[in-house]
């Protein structure tokens, strides 16, 4: 019994690394994680910076600290208006993501009817294939209903391509719910609206939380479908406010990456702080798919 | 209310009044947006693929196959096909055992691993059309990367995205910078699953460290990574906001990828018969790998 002197400190599997060993795999660590960084901080600093001085030191701190590059964005409405239509655009989409999905795998969960099976297989030919591949049609689509330039035609196309995704997670953690509940309350007189309503939803604030992350994800993310689907820039998400800027700007770097560090930085800030779930959704959410 | 006698015997399979109820208020939305929204564009696609068609009026100059053939005569075409394939191929075998690497180094107990797992992870959630244009800095030959170098050596300024040769390459460091964290992330969840008490058991009994991993880790690791391939060659397929920011499927059309082919040549002319094609074509490719792949490689997970 010579490996009971090993202290309880269990090293990752797979690796058991000596004193030595661990200081070199910390500095690779370090090396990677500067990598990774390195262009995010370049962004940020040369947003502070003349271009003169971006030119000839682009990573390094500014030699004058340019306040003004930043406070100009930060004073235009256009930077505002971009935010404020992303959020606009990406809440309608989860709260319709979640209400759409939630419904639809609560009946695929607790009611059998004929057909169900294909309706769900149906329903799940969404997780084959990209909203791309159907770009084209869809605009004509969203031509046809007269949605071009509109919310709508941004959030229903949207949801449609999140359901898949959506109703398979909820459906599968529906499904978990012990049946006696179920059972017990139809005895009791509760119909289905009310257990899903009083029961199964607030039941589900995990698995509806990692819906609502992935949905938003992507929602804000999203470029392709804003690109084909607005003309007026007052519409534009911020990820089409971006390129409307840089087209205007493409001269002047400082201004376009202090741009571009405002407008991600709302992502970087929530991820800092929802770091924990906001991993565990989009993760959880491929694995459990 | 008490269900009747008859459906006492199996109280799920007949539906009550208040199910028919749940039913036809609770189905129909998600129904009609994916069809209309959807699984409609998806066939219509297919149909005016076969027509030449600007997008005005109904289509009506039917062309049969010529739109898939004119694809496959294009040059820009293929070369967006074989830029997909390269992307798989680099996700397949620098992606992938960098995120394993990674993920073997993060998962244990290692000073900061948490920290470093949120610091790799963090390009992920960041919008492609961001992070596309931040690397377009990095690699301008008068402000980035290369001007560091070709201006410690005097050189005149090297504009990678410029380069017809090389441009695609950035494109691949770009999408390794954004996407390996994710996989890192899918590894170390996979790793945090595996009992410990077997690599014990193995180093018990004389395992080395090596063996361990190839004999136990990484089969142990099996579904994960048959995932993580899934997502990489399914997120290739689609990539698109990328390419815009970073290179505009420029110089000379050798960096697009499918889908930024079908936008600037399809979706920019209105091309909506060709444009479909293409789409019918990637439709094609993309449920053949995942029928394919589900069947070949993940049954069992």
């Amino acid at each position: 019994m010579t490996d009971a002197a090993k202290p309880a400190l269990q090293p990752p599997p797979g690796l058991r690394p000596s004193w030595l060993a661990r200081l070199a795999l910390f500095a690779a660590l370090v090396a990677l994680a500067g990598a990774v960084l390195v262009p995010l901080l370049a962004t940020a600093l040369n947003g502070f910076k003349e271009l003169g001085d971006l030119q000839t030191h682009p990573f390094s701190l500014p030699e004058h600290w340019v306040w003004r590059n930043y406070g100009d964005i930060l004073f235009s409405a256009r930077y505002w208006q971009v935010l404020g239509n992303s959020l606009l655009i990406s809440t309608l989409t989860v709260a319709l993501t979640l209400a759409v999905a939630s419904t639809a795998a609560f009946t695929f969960a607790h009611l059998k009817f004929f057909g169900d099976r294909f309706l769900l297989s149906y329903l799940q030919l969404g997780l084959l294939f990209p909203l791309a591949t159907a770009i084209l049609p869809l605009f004509i689509k969203i031509r046809d209903l007269g949605l071009l330039d509109s919310y709508w035609g941004i959030v229903l196309p949207q949801v449609a391509f999140s359901l898949a995704m959506a109703i398979l997670l909820l459906r599968n953690a529906f499904r978990q719910l012990p049946g006696e509940l179920l059972d017990a309350a139809m005895m009791d007189g509760c119909g289905y609206f009310r257990y899903y309503f009083f029961i199964t939803l607030p039941l589900s604030g995990p698995i509806l939380s990692t819906a609502a992350i992935i949905s938003f994800v992507s929602s804000w993310n999203g470029y392709l479908l804003p690109l084909v689907v607005f003309n007026s820039e007052r519409r534009y998400p911020w990820t089409l406010g971006l390129m409307a800027y840089q087209g205007q700007y493409s001269t002047s770097w400082q201004l376009v990456l202090a741009f571009v560090t405002l407008t991600i930085l709302p992502a970087i800030v929530i991820f800092l702080f929802a770091q924990r779930w906001i991993v565990a959704g989009l993760t959880a959410g491929a694995v459990k798919a | 209310m008490p269900p009747a006698p008859s459906s006492f015997v199996e109280p799920r399979r007949r539906m009550s009044v208040n199910g028919w109820t749940t039913l036809v208020v609770f189905l129909p939305p998600a129904l009609v947006l994916f069809t209309l929204f959807v699984a409609l564009p998806m066939t219509e696609a297919a149909w005016y693929g076969f027509y030449n068609w600007n997008g005005y009026g109904r289509p009506e100059k039917f062309v049969g196959l010529k739109n898939y053939q004119l694809l496959l005569g294009n040059a820009a075409f293929l070369r967006s096909l074989l830029n997909n394939g390269l992307i798989i191929v680099v996700s397949l075998v620098v992606q992938l055992p960098l995120a394993l690497g990674v993920a073997l180094m993060v998962a244990g107990r290692i000073t900061g691993a948490a920290w470093f797992r949120m610091v790799f992870f963090l390009p992920y959630i960041l919008a492609d059309v961001a992070a596309g244009l931040i690397w377009r800095f990095m690699f301008d030959g008068a402000y980035g990367l290369p001007s560091l170098v070709t201006g410690a050596l005097g050189f005149a300024p090297y504009y990678l995205l410029a380069d017809k040769t090389w441009a695609f390459s950035a494109v691949l460091i770009v999408i390794l910078w954004k996407y390996f964290g994710f996989h890192m992330m899918l590894y170390v969840a996979g790793l945090q699953g595996i009992d410990k008490s077997l690599l014990e058991a193995a180093e018990i009994d004389g395992a080395g460290p090596f063996q361990r991993f190839w004999r136990i880790t990484l089969p142990l690791l099996g579904p994960m990574i048959r995932l993580s391939v899934f997502f990489s060659v399914v997120g290739a397929l689609q990539l698109f906001d990328v390419i815009v920011p970073l290179t505009g499927g420029g110089p000379f059309e050798t960096t697009n990828t499918m889908v930024s082919f079908l936008y600037y040549f399809g979706i920019t002319r209105m091309r909506v018969g060709f444009g479909s094609a293409v789409g019918v074509a990637l439709f094609v490719i993309c449920v053949t790998f995942a029928f394919g792949y589900r069947r070949l490689f993940m049954r069992d997970d």
